[in-house]
């Protein structure tokens, strides 16, 4: 059985991350997790048919904090959802599924008064919020605001659920470990989602003594230290073959 | 195949209907759905995969859960049974696995490595969409399904799909995707469940699988809602193993 705890510091980002309160407020010299997140919502703006985009986070006590956005009327509308205590972001966290509103002004006084009626006041008509979540594990929520009411087609819903998937690697990551690839994202995660690597999540929770999120992260950290696939590694785990212990 | 017994099916219906009211626990739904659709057809297992959005086929429940048998589901990404029909909207039935070695090679390895011998599979349609299949697999060659059978398969199929969607018909598309997401998260959620409990128990997942289903019958909850406690509080997870162990001395 192979312990591994060397001082690896990629499970401390969720947590940095998740305190942080405004993107402004970053003096500490690269912190490229924020500016990988803002780039996200650029890109989401770009490739998508979305006038706008925002990324916030959760913290441990429930608490949202704005991380990224596409631009300072993004960063407001995005922030109104936290003011107000309602909107699409809101419910996405708390129900655990995407909400997808296609028509603000028919649905969105009736879900969301208050909110409704300050976002359409600013233009916005489509709003698709995203919760940045693997199980149960919830680590925010990425949010696209569009002036022209419509559906996304299937193409584009993909999209947008690759963007969220990105966005929680660069969480679970931090600013270390992967270079970003041409487009401006994170290089894709090979299709490691098996049963075994989410039970593995679940067993080094447990190894470290804290969250979901930090398990990610260290399987994830050490995997590609090792350089070995995500699946191999957690196979290893559930096999019981390699464990995690919390750093001193 | 053994004529399906026209009580038998209609019982499932009735369970069903009782099932499907506001606010039931989807992943216990098709749980139920795959264990009575395996003993009404007298399948060695069932199991439904859902699509995700990039199109792969990803587990969701099966009559019988055990490691070794999610793996045959599992391996059904971009290859199988279950793939086919997915893809063409259209039910494969009676594949003799032995035969099937050209058609889905790593598939055919695995699911007779696993013991089986036929294969069925049907789609999971909403209108002119599919978003995932139904596996039947058998453990001997010659269960044939006759016609009869496939349509009371594929209507069963379809009672998931209804089951997963929450009401008779999409208002838009929009509440497909949601409740897409959503369930494949669910899932998500009781693997990591599993883990933790294996973890803090030393048990394998499947006896974790065993207990977190125990604990939530107990105690009249819903499966994915106590997987999401357990993983809040870890500390409730040892209160599980108290609750599950027989008596010493059985009488």
């Amino acid at each position: 059985m192979v312990d591994f705890s060397p001082g690896l510091l990629r499970a401390q980002v969720v947590s940095r991350v998740s305190s942080v309160s405004r993107p402004g407020d970053l003096s500490r010299p690269g912190d490229r997790v924020v500016d990988r997140l803002r780039r996200l919502c650029h890109l989401a703006v770009r490739t998508l048919p979305a006038s706008g985009a925002g990324l916030s986070v959760v913290a441990k006590d429930g608490q949202f904090s704005l991380l990224a956005a596409a631009d300072p009327v993004s960063e407001r509308l995005e922030e109104l959802q936290f003011v107000l205590g309602e909107g699409p972001c809101v419910d996405a966290a708390a129900d655990r599924h995407p909400v997808l509103v296609p028509d603000l002004a028919a649905e969105g006084s009736r879900r969301w008064p208050a909110y409704a009626e300050a976002v359409l006041a600013a233009g916005v008509h489509a709003v698709f919020a995203f919760p940045l979540q693997v199980g149960a594990a919830q680590l925010g929520v990425l949010d696209l605001f569009r002036t022209r009411a419509g559906s996304l087609t299937g193409a584009e819903l993909t999209r947008a659920v690759s963007l969220a998937d990105d966005a929680v690697l660069v969480l679970l990551d931090g600013q270390e470990r992967r270079a970003i690839d041409g487009d401006g994202a994170p290089a894709d995660e090979p299709l490691g989602a098996t049963t075994e690597l989410f039970q593995a999540q679940g067993m080094v929770m447990i190894q470290l003594g804290g969250t979901l999120a930090e398990a990610m992260a260290r399987i994830r950290a050490y995997a590609y230290a090792q350089d070995r696939r995500l699946t191999d590694v957690a196979r290893a785990i559930v096999a019981r073959e390699l464990r995690f212990d919390r750093d001193e | 195949m053994t004529t399906v017994s026209a009580e038998r099916l209609s019982q499932i219906f009735v369970e069903v209907a009782d099932t499907l009211v506001a606010d039931f626990d989807l992943l216990d739904f098709l749980h139920m759905l795959t264990v009575r659709t395996a003993d009404l057809v007298g399948a060695s297992a069932v199991g439904l995969l859902l699509a995700d959005q990039r199109g792969h086929l990803r587990f969701m429940a099966a009559s019988d859960e055990r490691a070794r048998l999610l793996e045959v589901f599992q391996a059904q990404v971009s290859e199988g049974p279950c793939f086919d029909a997915y893809r063409s909207a259209e039910p494969v039935v009676n594949a003799d696995l032995n035969q099937a070695g050209t058609r889905w090679p790593e598939f055919t390895r695995q699911a007779l490595a696993a013991g089986f011998q036929s294969v069925h599979a049907f789609p999971m349609r909403v209108r002119r969409e599919v978003i995932g299949a139904l596996n039947v697999f058998g453990s001997a060659v010659g269960g044939n399904f006759d016609a009869a059978d496939v349509q009371i398969v594929q209507a069963l199929t379809d009672v998931a799909t209804i089951g997963l969607l929450q009401e008779r018909a999409v208002r838009r598309g929009e509440i497909l995707t949601e409740q897409l997401q959503g369930a494949l998260n669910s899932r998500i959620v009781i693997e990591q469940a599993k883990g933790a409990i294996a973890q803090a128990h030393t048990v394998s997942t499947d006896a974790a699988f065993v207990l977190l289903r125990g604990h939530a019958r107990r105690s009249n909850r819903k499966l994915t809602e106590v997987a999401h406690a357990l993983l809040a509080d870890p500390a409730l997870i040892a209160t599980l193993a108290q609750e599950g162990r027989p008596a010493p001395n059985p009488t």
